[in-house]
């Protein structure tokens, strides 16, 4: 098997004339937690979409979890998880509901889901909770069972969107020692976040600025060559270089 | 027209109390806020989603009624002079809120005959804003990106030049390069002496305001100007560095010595329980005292309330 759990190569989505991502190359390592980070309308969303399986590219070559993304699209969904902040849970289905629902989708066996649901919910000190809906969670508490569902069919990455946005500061955290957890177990990560502290926590970063990636490396190293003192001013060093105008 | 005179009173919030019936629970989602604020001044409330933010903004913009308090803004009483107060104030709610099948330009004469004014009336305020969307002004708002549709939700809160601004969530989901631009058009406007409230979840805009209040599960934690608040954080706090974080985490997490440790950035941070001890190290670890910002009060102040 093959090292890397993505790997793209001059990948480019061309809407018109408007090439909302410009041939870009990368390779994110198994367990990984890799920070995919951008100015609003750089294309970090077109660049998802396409590694989900969800969008067609126009041109160049990219795989995921082993599967092309032109060819594989159905299996790539089978073995990614995906979390989003704006997406993620269904508010009207009680906490037990939504893990059963989102397991079933990804075709896990009923007597196993079951099993699985009951140390999730031990895990997230949620028992009480369990029949409760999922509207009546605090944000946090929601964004961590989220985050359990989206890797309760065990795939081989996940992808999530702002998964933190609007969390206070303790959740935060705790949110990252999940990511942590799952990395630790072998599950890579792909996160996009606009908070410049949780960058600082991922393995390597890279920062696209008008469809390009413009910068990618640790953020130690991206720090060093941009000269910078926080991963905020490196970011906007670069972001600040954009001419679209969304 | 007249700047406000720096003494008076913008808003003046007493004994506020709001719940609502959640299933068959009431659920309280303001529980006694007490806050006065300046007029011509920068106020950031400053909390993470759920805490009431959009709650009290409502109440102080007269859309929804408390359970109990008293609200002045602007001189005036929220719940029996709604209709002179709607006049006066500027909101901006979190969600886009602005006719998506009308152009820019139609959006912002529409809002500006509901207020007897026109668009060249008080163009002279928009200015620095509207250039940035006028190459689009025939697109309907719809069409347009998050970064466009809120200048010219922006554009439409200010059309009347009110005295009050309020602005739920401006900058939530917003890039840190958009963030930074905004905060720069919010220190213009205080300067045309409008007074502006404005919520945030991110801890790192609480210094850009001239004084902010904490709110969290509906009550204020502190209200103070960003300087003077973090000097309530007494506890000895320090950035330290290793070449395994997480494992220097964990190891740090059982040490008696400590009151608190937590990934900030590139650093821990590390709260002490007393001043002149130290925890024990592991060699290659830097350690370095620091002063604590806004986002360690909170956490500080979070866990003290539960």
């Amino acid at each position: 098997m093959n090292k890397n759990a993505i790997v793209v190569n001059n990948l480019s989505k061309q809407f018109g004339q408007f090439k909302a991502v410009d041939d870009i190359s990368f390779e994110v390592a198994k367990g990984e937690i890799f920070g995919f980070l951008g100015a609003n309308g750089a294309g970090k969303t077109t660049a998802m979409k396409m590694l989900c399986g969800l969008s067609m590219p126009t041109s160049g070559q990219a795989s995921v979890a082993g599967f092309d993304v032109y060819k594989e699209n159905e299996s790539i969904k089978k073995n990614i998880g995906y979390m989003s902040q704006k997406f993620s849970l269904y508010e009207d289905l009680t906490v037990r509901e939504n893990i059963k629902f989102y397991a079933g989708i990804y075709g896990i066996a009923p007597q196993k889901i079951k099993e699985k649901t009951n140390q999730l919910l031990q895990q997230l000190v949620l028992e009480k909770e369990a029949d409760m809906l999922v509207s009546q969670l605090p944000l946090g508490w929601k964004q961590k069972l989220a985050f359990s569902v989206a890797i309760f069919h065990e795939p081989q990455i996940v992808f999530l969107d702002e998964p933190t946005g609007g969390v206070d500061p303790i959740t935060r955290r705790e949110f990252w020692n999940l990511i942590y957890d799952a990395a630790a177990n072998g599950i890579t990560i792909f996160v996009t976040t606009h908070y410049m502290d949780e960058a600082e926590y991922c393995n390597r970063v890279s920062i696209m600025v008008d469809g390009k990636i413009e910068a990618l490396d640790s953020p130690g190293n991206l720090k060093k060559t941009f000269n910078a003192k926080s991963m905020d001013e490196v970011f906007l060093h670069l972001a600040r270089k954009a001419k679209r105008i969304e | 027209m007249a700047k406000l005179n720096s003494s008076d009173i913008a808003i003046k919030v007493t004994a506020v109390n709001k719940s609502y019936i959640v299933g068959k629970k009431k659920t309280p989602a303001l529980e006694n806020i007490n806050l006065t604020i300046q007029a011509g001044t920068l106020f950031g409330l400053i909390g993470p989603d759920g805490s009431g933010k959009t709650s009290l903004f409502r109440i102080l913009t007269s859309l929804l009624l408390p359970d109990s308090g008293e609200i002045w803004v602007d001189g005036l009483n929220v719940i029996t002079e709604y209709k002179n107060l709607r006049k006066r104030i500027g909101y901006m709610p979190g969600k886009f809120s602005l006719y998506t099948d009308l152009t820019i330009k139609e959006n912002l004469d529409f809002f500006a005959s509901l207020f007897g004014t026109t668009f060249e009336e008080n163009y002279d305020l928009i200015k620095d804003l509207y250039v940035q969307i006028e190459p689009f002004k025939d697109r309907r708002a719809g069409q347009l990106s998050g970064g466009m549709k809120q200048k010219l939700a922006l554009c439409c809160a200010l059309i009347h030049r009110p005295t009050i601004l309020f602005l739920d969530e401006p900058t939530t989901g917003v890039d840190a390069v958009s963030r930074k631009e905004f905060w720069e058009i919010l220190q213009s406007l205080k300067k045309e002496g409008i007074t502006i409230l404005v919520s945030t979840p991110y801890m790192d805009e609480a210094t850009l305001c001239d004084q902010v209040a904490l709110i969290q599960e509906g009550k204020i934690l502190d209200v103070d100007t960003p300087a003077q608040m973090v000097n309530k954080f007494t506890n000895p706090i320090y950035a330290v560095k290793g070449a395994n974080m997480l494992l220097l985490l964990r190891e740090l997490e059982k040490d008696p010595s400590v009151e608190r440790i937590y990934p900030f950035g590139e650093h821990h941070h590390l709260v002490m329980k007393e001043k002149d001890v130290l925890p024990v190290l592991p060699l290659g670890v830097t350690i370095n005292k620091i002063k604590p910002n806004i986002e360690d009060l909170f956490i500080h102040l979070m866990q003290h309330h539960e």
